[in-house]
């Protein structure tokens, strides 16, 4: 082994500590059999319908809708979190009140509440007759059973993601650039909005990503409260289990597909703005 | 109180204000949904609400419940503590795709994680028939229940172990070696210690999300009544059927899971946090 190193490199460091073939090879096959394999299924399974057969499924109305109000609302939502995660994040980091502790481990309540309960939970509050739905529906806005209601669970079940991203980023911000900021006769607003918000950018970028890529496939938080009405307010999720239950295995192999794909696809131009706001800001 | 302001911080007046702000927004959108479950779930009556979980349908999706997690969470377990002794401790080529192809559950949806083993072993899947011939049922039945939420809890551990073990480095255990441990009693006597705290984090929202998970396990269960009903799908079905005291009085006792575990795991940060090297990383 030692004689090709130099021209290959080694397959693996040498070092005294043992297990590594049983480590690594328990890993590989657990891996290959409880995630690879049933995904290459899928892969599979779209290939045999051809590119013909998936997108005549693709375009159908009743698809086309779905992956419109998945994505559309995803990614408003994923927006609001953005701003809001934003808000929620400086305040948590950079001043400290009484209860801060309390409020900081709530933020992850929609991570650790089951999506079911979220649902039920929402819907019960935002249903017309509920706390919340009965002080709205006087002014005309009707939450449950609409599309307002699945962006309102989106964005419950995106916040973390934001905040937790953003949060350990701004504790890391120098205080001597504000320090400088400020001695070069920048205001407070100037200083926040030219000098540190934009060397978070790329954070930002990614808790947007993960709250998008979360909201796109989420089920148990919006099925109650959307009130799944073909053409208006069924997600794709929800589509992929209706082709389920009629056994329709093309159509729901269809659909995942198309999902998978263009959530690939928007991961992918949000890493490559990523990557752009980090050379802009001059660091790899 | 003396004129110069801190130049890297607000005014006092807009601190108050974004305070108020934040307190007022995650009181109304993250507290507000938690605290309905209870007084839904005890609108009737304490009686009800007892009655509610004494029932035999929901005490089997109590069980099975238990079950699954029982299951999944010790086999995830033990891929991450392999896993994570692979990645930290040893260079081998292939390591950042292997590190990226673990993280792979956590982007896709629940619902496509469940599809994906209706596919594979479903009545129409690949290995349908074969299983059908010998008598084996996956889907719709507890072994596609367990599958299906061990894919979506895939990451949880390794996540956690990872970087915290790449941290701790190789040092302690090359120690331990040469003075003539075995590599087994050198995991259990030095690293194990090292990273318990990191390990009880990554069980402890493994836990989580294995019994509190729905699409993928919705997918998969076929939901037959006291038999392939998880607490999660129980919560459906009674809300479904109208029967929302009995709904929420299910959905309570995930949401007291989800309380406990929200506790432990700002202990763990608040304790033992500068030995979670994963804190903050991801919700």
């Amino acid at each position: 082994m030692t004689g090709r190193r130099g021209l290959l490199p080694p397959v693996r460091q040498a070092s005294a500590i043992p297990g590594f073939g049983l480590a690594l090879g328990y890993s590989l096959t657990w891996l290959s059999l409880i995630v690879l394999v049933p995904l290459a299924v899928l892969v599979f399974r779209a290939l045999e319908l051809g590119p013909g057969e998936l997108w005549r499924i693709i375009g159908d109305d009743r698809t086309r809708a779905a992956l419109r109000v998945s994505f559309g609302l995803s990614f408003l939502a994923a927006i609001v979190n953005a701003f809001a995660g934003l808000l929620v994040a400086w305040v948590l980091v950079r001043y400290r009140f009484p209860g801060r502790r309390l409020l900081d481990a709530l933020v992850d309540l929609p991570f650790a509440l089951p999506t079911a309960v979220a649902g039920i939970a929402l819907t019960a509050l935002y249903a017309p007759n509920g706390w919340l739905g009965s002080l709205l529906a006087p002014i005309g806005v009707k939450v449950a059973y609409t599309q307002l209601g699945i962006f309102i669970a989106l964005v419950f079940i995106g916040l973390p993601f934001v905040v937790r991203t953003l949060q350990p980023v701004l504790d890391d911000i120098d205080h001597e650039v504000e320090e400088a900021a400020a001695t070069l006769g920048a205001g407070r607003r100037q200083t926040v909005f030219q000098v540190l918000l934009p060397t978070i950018v790329p954070a930002w970028l990614t808790g947007f990503a993960l709250a998008l890529a979360r909201a796109v496939g989420e089920y148990g938080s919006v099925i109650f409260i959307a009130g799944n009405i073909p053409y208006v307010s069924e997600i794709a999720p929800l589509l992929i289990i209706i082709r389920l239950e009629e056994f329709n295995y093309a159509g729901a192999t269809a659909i995942a597909t198309a999902m998978l794909a263009i959530s690939f696809v928007l991961l992918l131009i949000i890493n490559l703005l990523q990557g752009w706001t980090r050379r802009r800001l001059g660091y790899v | 109180m003396s004129k110069h302001r801190d130049v890297t911080q607000e005014k006092p007046l807009v601190q108050l204000l974004l305070i108020i702000a934040v307190t007022l927004f995650l009181g109304i959108f993250l507290v507000l949904p938690l605290v309905i479950v209870f007084v839904e779930a005890f609108r009737n009556g304490f009686q009800t609400y007892l009655a509610a979980l004494g029932d035999p349908e929901s005490l089997a999706a109590i069980r099975l419940t238990l079950l699954v997690a029982a299951i999944a969470v010790p086999a995830n377990l033990i891929f991450g503590v392999a896993a994570s002794w692979a990645i930290a401790k040893f260079e081998f080529p292939g390591k950042s795709v292997l590190n990226t192809l673990i993280d792979i559950p956590f982007s896709v949806s629940p619902v496509i994680s469940g599809l994906i083993y209706v596919l594979l072993f479903g009545a129409q899947g690949v290995l349908g028939p074969w299983l059908e011939a010998h008598g084996i049922k996956i889907i719709f039945a507890v072994p596609g229940i367990v599958l299906a939420t061990m894919f979506v809890t895939f990451p949880f551990v390794a996540r956690e172990l990872i970087p915290l073990m790449q941290q701790q480095g190789t040092r302690d255990e090359e120690m331990a070696l040469s003075l003539g441990a075995s590599g087994f009693k050198t995991f259990l006597q030095v690293t194990l210690p090292n990273i318990k705290w990191g390990l009880l984090y990554g069980v402890l929202l493994c836990n989580a999300r294995a019994m509190g998970e729905f699409g993928a396990v919705s997918v998969v269960s076929g939901h037959i009544r006291g038999l392939t009903n998880t607490m999660p799908l129980q919560v459906e079905i009674l809300y479904n059927e109208y029967a929302f005291a009995a709904a929420f009085a299910v959905a309570s006792l995930l949401a007291m899971l989800a309380l406990l575990t929200l506790v432990m795991k700002s202990l763990l940060e608040w304790r033992y946090g500068a030995e979670l090297a994963a804190r903050k990383r991801r919700p």
